[in-house]
């Protein structure tokens, strides 16, 4: 490996934000022509800003980035596509109402001039030279999540990146999916091109890529080739001590009846139908998960629940221990907690919903809590001490209890919502999407979380999206297709072959 | 480091020591007046530090300028104060001005048609809540609209404005005196029924006392208040305020009806506490000034009292100048706007960071 030129050399390169914090810290990496590097790293341990450095959106403070043995300088976005560098980012940057075409090719013409019949032609060639499927003509707003990203790809190939960086291409897609970019991405690879895939999944990393870089707070720990190293060996370099990768799952006990759905049906803003007709129970004791394409309803179906999103037909129906029910559809948060229903709910939008990100730890906590008593004022001493709590116990790394939440890596700011969550001792705990973004650590301490709040008897629904751990996690998998529950599995005997097919496709009887 | 690297490169300060962040204001001040200071010789040939020291005449010159000075900033930081409560919710309330005057327009109201027929103290009460009460209106009619229909509050509220100088200006006829002269003159002028009483021989310092505490009760609502709470809540994340039960529209209301209330009160001090007349400028544009106030002290009430004195202070001196040295009153705007250019401008270096290119020399070393 000695023997050839880096595709791409970063040279000590060290970034920082303000005057304390180090994002970068003296890194240096190579990536060589035909191969796919994973960058494995914790929350925080600096990938994205790396990555962005590279696609010039941060200027490093120090370093030098070397393309084919030269020094270059990557001042924007668009002097990085010239040096070939293109990247993927995590949300897409496509314009909805324009076509593939159009979307690739925008920004490019110089004669001013658009000339779609060579694009398209062009396109043609880049899709058949690596597998990719892709009509040139077709909107982005008719697209799946898959089609857009592929547009994406082709984007930057389009533009000739030679070194092409994914940022966890994965998390929006199903497995079927995932395989189908992962043999697109090594028919590149051996076509000679370098590629940086950011991934918190580990058995992505093991079997797509070929040489693994590790870093930790913000400093460039080792690489390890791929095929001579496993994922307890990575896991462990990562997070810098020895840890456990499984996930338990005991045994539910006294499971009883918590939550009915019945026939529930959603509609969005625009009268799209989210739900159609959902019907299932979840049991106390136990964890339901819940399966599906982002958008197949997960967010409706929770929200109904919680008393937040309006519902067209269908009923929700709480079970109260003594087998008395409190009716739950139509009522808000306010009214369905008046009822004695203690109902906990961790939304997949972190800092948009479930938590204010101007504001501190503190005054999050306060969110649940401010309207106890009939003072005027805020009690700001007991969330106070909440928010000490949940820190000391969830092992949150913030500056203190005054820290805006904003200020905080994406694991810690989870674990303040989830801590503020089960803090009110619910029977029922919702979470969408408990560990998108979180690193191997944070996920394990939210599996673990989750678990706790099993054992105590709370019904637990989990909507989930890497199926590995809902398999692994879940006492039942409930697989939403399009708003329609296409089945309820046991998660002892699921496989994910079979959640995968029933993601996409909804079996006969459930057809209109 | 190779040569290409670019000459300047900007990033945002994540942090910054509150000494730095006052170095640079001051820094910005004084840097305004030197340019002020130039532009003037340049312009008129007169010498600056007269200027300057026309301008600071023009605020403390007399006792009675100081009292006018303080009693300027206190109308300005009351509306100030009263957008607080609308601003932080993100209620980009710009009908100050409308709220101020229809609270005026009740004051007097009641003035003029209750002279005689209730005690003193009675008509003193009553106009009091008449005129909080029409502020709280003209800005519920925009915050109902906002809450049912999610109407765009910015165009709504200032339309308002509008309305309600016609509004005025109908009833300044209807009552004008003496007849044929357009305004109404002073009203009560024999009885002084209706005003305000002046504690001593002082007419400004009742006032001046009122919008004391009212910044301190404001600054404990935002702060201390569960509706504060609520408001912040609302202000940063309408989502998240939903997801915790908070009834959004509930708190739009009330909170534009504190708001329209405080602007009511600043057009009873203007009418019933020192002006004890009604026309259509009586507001004098404070309403937007008010914003300024608002912004440039980023909410906090007691950085407040400092921007609302800036904003007076520049205005008194800028008219101050132009009439002791025959200029045209331009002339102080344009000192006024310099200043002001300045004072706002440097929130970008509080805000990033500039870095040059190290010197190819110092790399070498």
């Amino acid at each position: 490996m000695e023997e050839r030129t880096p595709a791409l050399s970063m040279r000590n390169i060290t970034k920082r934000f303000g005057s304390k914090v180090i994002a970068n810290s003296d890194v240096s990496l190579d990536i060589y022509p035909g191969e796919i590097l994973a960058l494995l790293g914790e929350n925080g341990s600096g990938k994205t800003t790396l990555m962005n450095i590279l696609a010039g959106i941060y200027y490093p403070d120090e370093g030098e980035i070397l393309i084919g043995g030269k020094p270059v300088t990557i001042a924007s976005p668009k002097e990085a596509f010239n040096h070939g560098i293109g990247m993927i980012h995590q949300h897409f940057k496509l314009v909805d109402v324009l076509t593939a075409n159009e979307n690739i090719v925008l920004g490019m013409d110089k004669e001013g001039m658009l000339d779609l019949k060579t694009s398209a032609a062009r396109i043609k060639k880049i899709c058949d030279a690596y597998g990719f499927e892709v009509d040139p003509d077709e909107k982005i707003y008719d697209m799946s999540v898959s089609e857009k990203q592929t547009v994406e790809i082709v984007k930057v190939l389009y533009r000739g990146a030679e070194i092409l960086i994914l940022d966890e291409p994965t998390a929006v897609l199903t497995p079927q999916e995932s395989d189908k970019l992962f043999a697109v991405l090594r028919n590149m690879r051996n076509d000679g091109k370098s590629i940086i895939l950011i991934t918190h999944k580990m058995n992505e990393v093991l079997s797509v890529s070929d040489r693994v870089a590790i870093l930790r707070a913000g400093k460039y720990i080792c690489d390890r080739v791929t095929s001579e190293t496993n994922a307890q060996e990575l896991t462990d370099l990562m997070v810098g001590h020895k840890v456990s990768l499984n996930i338990d799952r005991p045994e539910p006990v006294n499971s009883k009846e918590r939550i009915r759905v019945k026939g529930l049906t959603v509609r969005n803003i625009d009268g799209v139908l989210k739900l159609n007709k959902v019907s299932f129970s979840a049991y106390s004791g136990e964890i339901l998960g819940i399966a599906g394409i982002a958008g197949s309803g997960q967010k409706e179906l929770l929200e109904g629940i919680a008393g937040l999103q309006p519902v067209e037909a269908g009923s929700i129906t709480y079970v109260n221990d003594d087998g008395t029910t409190e009716d739950l559809i139509g009522k808000d948060p306010l009214e369905i907690a008046a009822l004695g229903v203690s109902l906990s709910f961790v939304p997949e939008d972190r800092l948009g919903m479930g938590l204010v990100e101007n504001m501190d730890l503190a005054d999050n906590m306060m969110l649940r809590s401010y309207r106890v008593g009939k003072s005027v004022f805020t009690n700001r001493k007991d969330p106070e001490n909440l928010a000490k709590q949940v820190i000391k116990e969830l092992e949150v790394n913030t500056p203190g209890v005054h820290t805006m939440v904003r200020k905080l890596s994406g694991g810690n700011v989870q674990k303040v919502l989830v801590g503020r969550e089960i803090a009110s001792a619910p029977t029922v705990l919702l979470t969408a999407y408990a560990v998108r973004g979180l690193d191997i650590n944070s996920s394990y301490t939210i599996y673990d979380l989750i678990n706790q709040q099993k054992k105590r008897g709370v019904a637990v629904i989990y909507v989930g999206e890497d199926l590995d751990v809902l398999v692994e996690l879940c006492d039942r998998i409930l697989v939403l297709c399009d708003g329609h529950v296409s089945g309820i599995l046991d998660g002892r005997t699921a496989d994910k072959q079979t959640i995968g097919m029933m993601m996409t496709h909804i079996k006969e009887a459930a057809d209109e | 480091m190779n040569k290409k690297t670019p000459l300047i490169h900007i990033t945002k300060r994540t942090d910054i020591p509150v000494s730095r962040s006052i170095l640079i204001r001051l820094a910005a001040v004084i840097i305004a007046l030197l340019v002020c200071g130039l532009i003037t010789t340049i312009v008129t040939g007169l010498n600056p530090l007269e200027v300057y020291a026309s301008m600071i005449k023009g605020s403390f010159g007399t006792k009675r300028k100081v009292w006018t000075l303080l009693q300027n900033i206190s109308m300005l930081l009351c509306i100030g104060l009263a957008l607080v409560p609308a601003f932080r919710m993100r209620f980009w309330n710009l009908g100050g001005d409308g709220q101020a005057l229809m609270g005026c327009l009740a004051a007097s109201a009641c003035m003029i048609l209750l002279n005689g027929k209730v005690s003193n103290a009675a008509l003193i009460a009553i106009e009091s809540v008449a005129a909080i009460a029409a502020g709280a209106v003209w800005a519920l009619i925009p915050a109902l609209f906002k809450a049912k229909w999610n109407t765009n509050e910015t165009l709504f509220t200032l339309m308002m404005n509008y309305v309600a100088t016609q509004i005025v200006a109908y009833f300044i006829i209807v009552w004008e005196s003496p007849k044929g002269s357009g305004s109404i003159g002073i009203i009560n002028q024999r009885t002084e029924a209706g005003w305000f009483p002046a504690i001593g021989t002082n007419k400004y310092l009742l006032n001046i006392l009122i919008v004391t505490a009212l910044t301190l009760i404001i600054f404990v609502y935002m702060k201390y208040s569960k509706h504060g709470y609520e408001i912040a809540v609302v202000g940063e994340s309408e989502r998240t305020a939903r997801y915790i039960g908070i009834k959004v529209e509930k708190v739009i209301i009330r909170t534009m009806i504190l708001s329209g209330a405080l602007c009511g009160l600043a057009g009873l001090l203007l009418c019933a506490g020192t002006n004890h007349t009604l026309t259509t400028t009586i507001v004098d544009g404070r309403g937007f000034t008010a914003v300024m106030v608002a912004w440039l002290a980023k909410f906090d009430p007691f950085v407040m009292i400092i921007t609302s004195f800036l904003l007076v202070f520049l205005g008194r001196g800028a008219n101050e100048i132009a009439t002791s040295f025959s200029l045209n009153k331009a002339f102080g705007d344009i000192l006024t706007g310099i200043i002001l250019f300045f004072i706002i401008g440097c929130e970008f270096f509080i805000n990033y960071k500039i870095n040059f290119r190290k010197s190819e020399g110092k790399e070498a070393r």
